[in-house]
C-alpha cells in the first residue's frame, strides 16, 4: 500500500471535498480519499497508480497540472507540501469571467501557454480560475485572455504576495552582498598590496604590465557583473537624457579603470610618473556601494515597519457560519452579510456588527487607546481587532478594501509618500544634482590640469573621479522622505492618522488650538452625573425605579439613565402602562403606584409637589439637565443627566496649555453652560453662542490675527471648520470615524491625540531638518575637497576609495537617522501624570 | 596639446549642459484610453513623459522589474499623489489632474524622473 499527496486547488468546501473523493473513489486501487481544504491536498492511500489518480483529479476540476517539462511530475516529490508551496510561489492566479464550458478551457489555456514567459497555464472551471506559472507579465496574460474573447484579473492573495514580496527583497539583499563580496574581495587585496609598499605602476616592457593586465581584466569583470547594473542605469539614463545615482557610480569607476587600462596597454602615452593604476579603487566602489545598498535595503525595512504592522493585523482566516455549518475560509472569500464567529483570543476578521454575544475587544492597535472596548449585540467591531473576552457572533458589513483597517493602511502607506514644503529646496536640488556634479568633476579635472602639480594626468583622473564618487545625491533626495515615512508610522500607532506630509510640517508649529465642545470635550452623550433622594428613599430606589420607567424609552437621556442602573448592577422592574410624552418626560405604573419621570414645569403642571430644588438649581449650574422623578403627587428624587467632558479631556487640555498653546472653546450653547464646561476642561478662552456655519469664520478670524490655528472636531459637523483651520484634526470614537474628512485623524477619542500628534510632528520636523543639514553639509563640503580644494593649503587629496565608502554610508546614516524617530515617545513621562492623577 | 585638453574638457561641459537641460526629453506617450503602461527598471520610467488632459481620469500602471529601493516609490509632484511598487508587480495610479501644467513624478530621491504633461 502506498501513499499519494496531490495538489488540489479551487475546492473551498465540503461540497467540493466530496466530489473529489467520489472522483478519486472512482480509480482502482484507491482505497482511502482524505481531502484537506485547509493545505488543499488529497491524501490517497492504496495502490491506485499516480497518473490514474492526477487525471480524475482533473478531470474533476480541482486538479493542478503537472508540469509538462522537464518531467511529467512536477520537480520535487509530491510527498513534500513544503516544496509545493514553494514551487507555486511564482504563480498568478486569473479569476476568468465568460467561460462556460470545457472548450472555453481549452482556449483559454491555449491563449494564455502563448504568452511569452508562460511555463504552463491551467484553468480550473469549477472555480472560474486560471493558475499560471512562469515568468509573464499578469498585464500580458489578462490581454491574451481577454483577446480571446473572455475577462480576466488577477485575484490577489495578500498573504502569498507579501510573502513573494518579502523574499524578493531578501533575494534583493543577498545579490547586493554577493556584490559586495566580489567587488571588496579584488579591490581589497589590491588595495592592501599598495598600501604595503607594492609597485602601483606600471614598468614598460616587464612582468608588471602582464600582471595588471591581468589584473584589469579581473576589475573588469567586477565592473561587468556586480557593476552591471550601475552601467545599464547609467546608459539607460543617459539616453533620456537623465542622469542619476547610476551614472555617478558608473562614470567614476568607468574613468578610473579605462585611465589604468591605458597605463597598462599603452604607457608611453602618459607620462612616467604618471603611470599609476586605479584598478583597486573600481572594485573597491562597486563593493562598497553594493554594501550601501544593501545595508539600506535593510535599514528601509524597518522604515516601513509601522506599515507592516497594520499589515499584520489582518487575520488570514475567518469562521463563518454557512448552510447551517461552520467552516474557516480565507478572509479574502469573507463577503457581506456572512455571519462570523470569532472565538476568545482571536482578531476580528472584516468589519461588521455584533448579533449574538458579549466580549471586550482590545482596539488599541488601531486607535492607540490601550483599555480595552465592552462590545455586544448592534455593537460595531473592526477588521484587525483582538478578542479578549468570550465569543462574538457578528455579521460582516465591510470586507476587503471597504474595512476601517484597509483604509487606514491605505492612508498610512499614501501619507507616507508625501513631501513637507521643508523637502521642497532639496528636490530642487536633487533634480539638477547629478549633471551638476558632472560639470564640477569636469572643471576640477581641468582645474588640475592647468594649475595642479606634475603629472597632471593621474591627478585629473583622481579628482575627476573622487568628485563623481563622493557626490550622494541620495543623501539629499532620501533625507525628508524617510523621516516622513518613519512619523507618519510612529503617529499612526498612536492612532493618529496623517494625511498629508504638509500637516506634519504644519503642527509642529501651531499656537492655537480650537476645540468643538460636544463629541470632542465631551462624551458626545448624555450620562447620569449625580442622583439625589428625597428624604425617606435611597439613591438605588430612585436610580432603579427611573430605569424601570425608560426601560421601554430609546430617547438619550434614557439611554444615560439605562447605563447607570446597569453599571452600579440594578435591574428595572417591569412596569404597566407606560406613556411617552415628547419634550416632557415619561410616566408608568408600579405596584399601583404612577411613576412620572421628566422635567420641572411638567411636573408642575401635573400637581407634583415639588422637593430638592436647590439641589436641582445646582446642577444646572454644572451644566447638567435635572429629571425629577416623583412617585404619585410627591417627589422623590432627582437625576442630574449631563454631557460629561471625557475623563483626560482636562489633563490633555493642560497639556496643550503646558507645551505653549492658547486653547479655546468652540459650542453652540448659551454661555453659561458652555462656561461650566470649559471651567471643568480649563481652557483659555470660550466661543459660545456660535452657530455651527460660524465656526469656520470665527476660525478664519484667529488666523487673521495672526494664529496659527488648529481646530479639533468630529469631522462632519465641522468640517468647513477643519478645512479652514491650518490643520484640521477629526476626532472619533473607535473606529467609525471619518479618516478621509481631516488632514489628520484621531483614531481614538482622546485629546492626548492632539498633543501626540503635535509632539510627534515637531521630532519627525526635526528629524527632516537633521537629515537635510547632514546632507547639504556632506555634499558640500565632500564635493570641494574631492576636487582637491585642500591640496593647495594641506596636500590633502581624497582617494576615490573613501569617497565611496564615505558616499555608501551618507544615505545609510541618513536612512538611519530616521529610523531613531521609531523610539521616539510622545511625552510619555507627562501622559503617566495624567494618568496617575486620573486614578486617585 | 593643452589648448587641445582645455578645448576638449570644456566642450565636454557645454555637452553635458545640452544633453540633460536642454535637449528635449525624448518623446512624449499619449495616454490611449487614458492609461499607460510604465515599466520601472534601470533607473529610468519608460516611458518618461506622459500626456494627458485636464480633467480625464488617467490610470498609469508601472511595472517595477528594478528591485533596487530607490524605485520603491513613485511620488507625484504637486498632485499628491504617491504609490508603492513591489517589485515584480504592476501598480496601476489611477489620477485625475484638474489644471493644465506639468507635474513632474519622480521616485523619493528625485533619481526616476518622469514628466506628466496636462494640456
Amino acid at each position: 500500500m502506498r501513499t499519494h499527496h496531490l495538489p488540489i486547488q479551487g475546492a473551498t468546501c465540503q461540497g467540493c471535498a466530496k466530489k473529489i473523493r467520489t472522483a478519486l473513489g472512482a480509480v482502482p486501487g484507491a482505497d482511502e480519499i482524505q481531502v484537506d481544504l485547509d493545505e488543499q491536498t488529497v491524501t490517497v492511500r492504496g495502490d491506485a497508480r499516480p497518473e490514474a489518480l492526477t487525471r480524475a483529479l482533473a478531470e474533476s476540476g480541482y486538479g493542478v497540472k503537472p508540469a509538462p517539462e522537464p518531467e511529467p511530475e512536477p520537480e520535487p516529490e509530491p510527498e513534500s507540501e513544503g516544496s509545493d508551496s514553494a514551487r507555486s510561489g511564482g504563480d498568478i492566479q486569473l479569476a476568468i469571467t465568460g467561460a462556460t464550458c470545457a472548450s472555453c478551457v481549452r482556449s483559454i489555456e491555449t491563449a494564455l501557454g502563448g504568452v511569452a514567459g508562460v511555463r504552463e497555464a491551467s484553468m480550473n472551471l469549477a472555480d472560474h480560475s486560471a493558475r499560471v506559472s512562469g515568468r509573464a507579465a499578469p498585464r500580458d496574460l489578462i490581454r491574451a485572455v481577454e483577446s480571446a474573447g473572455y475577462g480576466a484579473s488577477v485575484i490577489d492573495d495578500p498573504r502569498r504576495a507579501d510573502q513573494e514580496r518579502e523574499e524578493r527583497k531578501q533575494a534583493h539583499y543577498r545579490q547586493l552582498l554577493r556584490h559586495t563580496g566580489y567587488g571588496l574581495g579584488v579591490g581589497a587585496p589590491l588595495m592592501l598590496w599598495g598600501l604595503l609598499g607594492g609597485s602601483m605602476t606600471v614598468q614598460p616592457g616587464t612582468w608588471s604590465q602582464a600582471a595588471w593586465l591581468a589584473v584589469g581584466v579581473i576589475t573588469l569583470a567586477v565592473l561587468a557583473v556586480p557593476g552591471r547594473p550601475f552601467f545599464v542605469g547609467a546608459w539607460k539614463a543617459l539616453r533620456h537624457h537623465n542622469a542619476n545615482m547610476d551614472t555617478l557610480i558608473a562614470l567614476g569607476t568607468g574613468t578610473a579603470w579605462l585611465y589604468s587600462m591605458v597605463v597598462v596597454l599603452a604607457p608611453g602615452l602618459v607620462p612616467e610618473a604618471a603611470r599609476h593604476v586605479y584598478f583597486e579603487a573600481s572594485a573597491m566602489i562597486i563593493g562598497l556601494i553594493s554594501l550601501g545598498l544593501a545595508l539600506e535595503v535593510r535599514a528601509r525595512g524597518k522604515t516601513s515597519a509601522a506599515v507592516k504592522r497594520l499589515l499584520d493585523l489582518r487575520a488570514k482566516t475567518a469562521r463563518v457560519l454557512r448552510d447551517g455549518g461552520e467552516q474557516d475560509i480565507p478572509v479574502e472569500q469573507v463577503v457581506a452579510g456572512d455571519r462570523v464567529r470569532v472565538r476568545p483570543g482571536e482578531k476580528i476578521a472584516v468589519d461588521g456588527e455584533v448579533e449574538e454575544g458579549s466580549s471586550r475587544l482590545d482596539e488599541s492597535m488601531l486607535t492607540g487607546e490601550p483599555m480595552p472596548v465592552a462590545k455586544g449585540p448592534g455593537d460595531s467591531v473592526a477588521a484587525g481587532t483582538l478578542n479578549e473576552g468570550g465569543t462574538l457572533i457578528y455579521r460582516a458589513t465591510r470586507v476587503g478594501a471597504d474595512t476601517a483597517l484597509a483604509r487606514i493602511i491605505e492612508l498610512v502607506k499614501k501619507a507616507q509618500g508625501t513631501k513637507p514644503p521643508i523637502g521642497r529646496l532639496a528636490d530642487q536640488v536633487s533634480a539638477v544634482f547629478v549633471p551638476t556634479i558632472m560639470l564640477i568633476a569636469v572643471a576640477a579635472a581641468l582645474a588640475w590640469f592647468n594649475l595642479g602639480p606634475q603629472p597632471p594626468f593621474s591627478h585629473m583622473m583622481v579628482a575627476a573621479t573622487t568628485v563623481l564618487i563622493i557626490a550622494c545625491p541620495c543623501a539629499l533626495g532620501l533625507a525628508t522622505p524617510m523621516s516622513v515615512m518613519v512619523g507618519v508610522g510612529k503617529a499612526a500607532e498612536y492612532g493618529i492618522l496623517i494625511r498629508q506630509g504638509e500637516a506634519l510640517q504644519t503642527a509642529a508649529d501651531l499656537d492655537t488650538v480650537v476645540l468643538d465642545k460636544t463629541g470632542t470635550i465631551t462624551e458626545g452623550r448624555p450620562a447620569l452625573t449625580r442622583v439625589l433622594a428625597a428624604d425617606g428613599d435611597t439613591e438605588e430606589e430612585v436610580l432603579t425605579l427611573a430605569a424601570s420607567l425608560e426601560a421601554g424609552s430609546e430617547h438619550p437621556l434614557a439611554r444615560a439613565i439605562m447605563t447607570a442602573a446597569e453599571e452600579r448592577g440594578l435591574s428595572p422592574r417591569s412596569v404597566s402602562d407606560f406613556q411617552a410624552l415628547n419634550g416632557k418626560g415619561v410616566s408608568a405604573r408600579l405596584d399601583g403606584a404612577t411613576l412620572r419621570l421628566g422635567n420641572r414645569r411638567w411636573l408642575e403642571q401635573e400637581g407634583v409637589t415639588l422637593a430638592l430644588q436647590d439641589q436641582a438649581a445646582a446642577l444646572s449650574e454644572d451644566a447638567a439637565t435635572p429629571l425629577f422623578l416623583a412617585r404619585d403627587d410627591r417627589v422623590i428624587g432627582v437625576l442630574g443627566v449631563a454631557d460629561r467632558i471625557k475623563d483626560d479631556a482636562a489633563d490633555a487640555i493642560r497639556r496643550l496649555r503646558e507645551r505653549g498653546l492658547r486653547v479655546i472653546m468652540i459650542t453652540g450653547d448659551i454661555q453659561a453652560s458652555a462656561d461650566a464646561i470649559a471651567r471643568q476642561a480649563g481652557v483659555d478662552e470660550v466661543l459660545a453662542e456660535v452657530l455651527p456655519e460660524d465656526k469656520a469664520r470665527e476660525v478664519k478670524r484667529l488666523q487673521q490675527d495672526g494664529a496659527k490655528v488648529a481646530m479639533v472636531g468630529d469631522g462632519i459637523n465641522d468640517a468647513p471648520a477643519l478645512a479652514q483651520a491650518d490643520v484640521g484634526f477629526a476626532i472619533g470614537t473607535g473606529t467609525d470615524v471619518a479618516i478621509e474628512s481631516a488632514a489628520v485623524t484621531l483614531m481614538s477619542g482622546s485629546l492626548h491625540g492632539v498633543a501626540d500628534a503635535m509632539a510627534i510632528s515637531r521630532a519627525t520636523l526635526g528629524n527632516i531638518k537633521q537629515n537635510l543639514f547632514g546632507a547639504f553639509v556632506y555634499n558640500s563640503l565632500g564635493v570641494p575637497v574631492a576636487a582637491g580644494l585642500l591640496y593647495p593649503f594641506t596636500g590633502w587629496l581624497l582617494s576615490p576609495v573613501i569617497a565611496g565608502a564615505a558616499m555608501s554610508l551618507s544615505s545609510v546614516t541618513v536612512v538611519s537617522n530616521a529610523n531613531r524617530l521609531r523610539f521616539f515617545k510622545p511625552n510619555k513621562a507627562d501622559r503617566r501624570t495624567a494618568e496617575g492623577r486620573h486614578d486617585s | 596639446m593643452s589648448w587641445l585638453i582645455n578645448l576638449s574638457g570644456l566642450a565636454l561641459m557645454a555637452l553635458i549642459v545640452w544633453w540633460f537641460w536642454l535637449a528635449g526629453a525624448g518623446k512624449a506617450r499619449r495616454a490611449t484610453h487614458g492609461a499607460v503602461d510604465i515599466i520601472v527598471d534601470d533607473g529610468v520610467y519608460e516611458p518618461a513623459v506622459i500626456e494627458s488632459n485636464a480633467g480625464e481620469p488617467l490610470s498609469l500602471r508601472f511595472e517595477r522589474r528594478d528591485a533596487s529601493p530607490c524605485a520603491e516609490q513613485v511620488v507625484f509632484h504637486g498632485l499628491d499623489v504617491s504609490e508603492y511598487l513591489p517589485v515584480g508587480e504592476t501598480t496601476t495610479v489611477t489620477l485625475t489632474p484638474e489644471q493644465p501644467g506639468t507635474y513632474r513624478f519622480t521616485c523619493q530621491m528625485n533619481m526616476y524622473q518622469g514628466k506628466l504633461i496636462v494640456h
